[in-house]
């Protein structure tokens, strides 16, 4: 590519979003004002308590916890299989949500309404019912295993609930929402005129959805992905209630200590442990997205 | 030159029950610049998206060329498109916005696609802008970039669908005359879409005015603005005064027009596509600067007398409004030479006499917009 440029040209402007649009309107007494109640309860509710919980784990000044973390294999290997399952229930939340907000944004506004409901009247179900209707619908003599049996698939019942597929399958059918939502909103915002520009310019219907619609839906893929990642790795109830012993994830896991074995500067340890990783994630999602040309100011 | 002749065959839309777009025929020249012209909802945007591929006609043909492409997808029409809000892919530089359709017409010599690249940054004078992202250029330049990705393939028709709605009125003549010398300079078939009938008459070969989904009139500017078909073409190009009136006798190329009770004007009324009988109700157009003005008295035989009601002075032009004393319900706009100081006074009495060869009959029987 040749690019002659006689005229020197400007540093690329970032468009940083340093201070919020509104700053503009109100004095700063007043945003102040405005904030505070807020800052308060995340002062009293979140940073206090994760304070006292990092103090705990490095009770009496040791990294005896820690040491006892790395060293048995089982520990860290729950900590793998977190991460393992949030990165799968992710992928797959994005494969089978993409579409679906794909549709949203297209269909005509009464459908759409439609599809919107079957995707939100999930969301206000509490989670613990949604996780109860997977165990209902695999459990040893369920309506899967009843259904596979009765069409000769299978001979008996299989072994579905409290194994590691059955919390994948059940955490992406919680999460899914949240990716959907993000992806759905960044499409609705594309002008519909890029796709007639691609298809008058010649590329066919997959070709302008690979080139321009895919591109340009990324900042919600990665906002999509990046809730779901962090929810899935801190997620308890569904993998407390469909998930094994042998399936145990870090949440399940920080529950058992503080609540069966009172060991709390254990459990103190492991979430500061799952609270450093998913920073990291957080951390290296948006140095991914920020490096990705041009989609910063897609919005 | 690269265009082709397009021709449009008893075109139509429906959306459901409301006809978007009845019987449009159109035959436009290799090269020829042709705009659609019409109020809001006249039908022509969605003539565009038709030729386009957007919308699927409803009945008619769409021919370019020879080639019938009436159910062509629109990736395989080849048709050059601008868009009102440029549509330039945000996330490409300006250079991968312009190879764009020579990559997906499978050229995959990045020398030659780069080449062309150039030619087209070149043609549009935006050399040195080639790194850059859309968001970075102005809004002309945006425009700019977007006639050169449409034009880098030579399509056999441009369309383009307000493309200077977005801009300022400076850089919108600007752009006009930009627009225009490409066109020449290419040879290009261009069917241009705006609202605006001052556009329209000055970039056109010919103008389509469309109204309510149909075409009113078909024809070059001067056509257009000396002799229009109907109250709503007249009304619509050009400033144009309206008198109400009874036509009381037409024969022999002269019709007697009763405006009141006792002002009746004779008029050697000029070739008029529906000559109005006698006994009908019509309306009497002429435009403001083929009225002359003289002092009351002055005027000789056969002139309306008139008050003025104001008087301004607006540069090119003094525009003189007047009420008509045998109809106080019609205001008529005068324009007159801007030589010399202030012609007339407001409340001054004057005559006026109307152009016969300017003057223009319709039938009142259509609506026309205000």
């Amino acid at each position: 590519m040749s690019g002659p440029s006689e005229v020197p040209q400007p540093a690329f402007p970032r468009q940083r979003r340093s201070s919020a649009a509104s700053a503009r309107f109100y004095s700063r007494g007043v945003s102040v004002c405005l904030a505070a109640p807020l800052v308060v309860a995340l002062a009293i509710g979140f940073v206090y308590p994760v304070t006292r919980l990092v103090g705990l784990s490095f009770e009496g000044g040791s990294l005896e916890q820690y040491r006892r973390l790395v060293a048995e294999p089982l520990y860290l290997g729950v900590l793998a299989s977190t991460v393992k399952v949030a990165v799968v229930v992710t992928i797959a939340s994005l494969l089978l949500g993409f579409p679906v907000a794909y549709l949203m944004a297209r269909l005509r506004h009464g459908i759409a309404m439609v599809v919107a409901a079957c995707v939100f009247i999930p969301l206000w179900t509490s989670v613990l019912v949604r996780s109860y209707a997977w165990v209902v619908l695999l459990q040893r003599n369920g309506i899967v295993n009843t259904l596979l049996a009765d069409a000769g698939i299978t001979d008996g019942p299989m072994k579905l609930i409290y194994t590691q597929g059955a919390v994948i399958v059940a955490m992406t059918h919680v999460l899914m929402p949240f990716m959907i939502l993000p992806i759905y909103s960044t499409l609705r915002t594309l002008p519909p005129d890029y796709n007639r520009a691609a298809r008058n310019l010649g590329a066919g219907a997959f070709r302008a959805f690979i080139s321009i619609t895919l591109p340009l839906s990324l900042p919600g893929v990665f906002a999509g992905s990046v809730l779901c990642f962090v929810l899935a790795l801190g997620f308890y109830i569904t993998p407390a209630l469909v998930g094994g012993p042998g399936s145990m994830l870090m949440a399940t896991l920080i529950g058992q200590q503080t609540t069966v074995l009172l060991d709390w500067p254990f459990a103190a340890a492991l979430s500061t442990v799952l609270l450093t990783v998913t920073l990291i994630f957080v951390f290296l999602f948006r140095k991914t997205l920020s490096l990705s040309k041009g989609l910063h100011s897609v919005h | 030159m690269i265009g082709q002749y397009l021709s449009l065959i008893g075109l139509e839309k429906h959306f459901g029950s409301v006809r978007a777009v009845t019987t449009l025929s159109l035959e436009i020249g290799a090269g020829e610049f042709v705009s659609l012209v019409g109020p809001s909802g006249s039908g022509k945007t969605t003539a565009l998206n038709m030729i386009a591929g957007f919308e699927e006609p409803s009945a008619g043909k769409i021919v370019i060329g020879g080639r019938d492409l009436t159910h062509v997808t629109p990736n395989r029409r080849g048709i050059g498109m601008v868009f009102q809000k440029y549509a330039l892919f945000p996330h490409m530089t300006v250079q991968q916005n312009i190879a764009f359709p020579l990559r997906m017409r499978g050229q995959s010599n990045k020398t030659r696609i780069a080449t062309r690249v150039d030619e087209m940054l070149e043609l549009v004078q935006l050399s040195s802008y080639g790194e850059r992202y859309p968001q970075q250029l102005s809004g002309g330049q945006q425009q700019r970039v977007a006639l050169a990705r449409a034009l880098a393939f030579e399509p056999p028709v441009l369309l383009m669908d307000e493309p200077l709605g977005a801009l300022d009125k400076k850089l919108r003549e600007a752009m006009q005359f930009e627009i225009k010398r490409l066109q020449e300079r290419l040879g290009a078939t261009v069917v241009y879409v705006t609202h605006d009938q001052d556009e329209a008459l000055t970039m056109s070969d010919r103008v389509a005015v469309m109204a309510g989904g149909e075409l009113k009139q078909f024809g070059t500017p001067t056509e257009l603005y000396r002799h229009p078909n109907s109250a709503f073409v007249a009304d619509f190009i050009g400033r144009m005064n309206f008198i109400e009136g009874n036509c009381i006798e037409n024969a022999g190329g002269t019709a007697m027009v009763r405006l009141s009770d006792d002002t009746v004007l004779s008029i050697r009324a000029q070739g008029l596509p529906a000559r109005p009988s006698a006994g009908q109700s019509i309306k009497l157009a002429i435009r403001p600067e083929r009225v002359r003005v003289a002092r009351r008295g002055e005027g000789g035989s056969g002139c309306l007398a008139a008050v003025v009601q104001t008087c301004v002075f607006v540069g090119s032009v003094h525009i003189l409004v007047v009420r008509l004393e045998c109809r106080p319900d019609v205001l008529l706009q005068i324009q007159l030479p801007a030589e010399g100081g202030q012609p007339f006074r407001e409340r001054d009495t004057v005559d006026l006499l109307l152009d016969d060869g300017a003057i223009h009959l319709f039938a009142d029987t259509e609506r026309h917009a205000a």
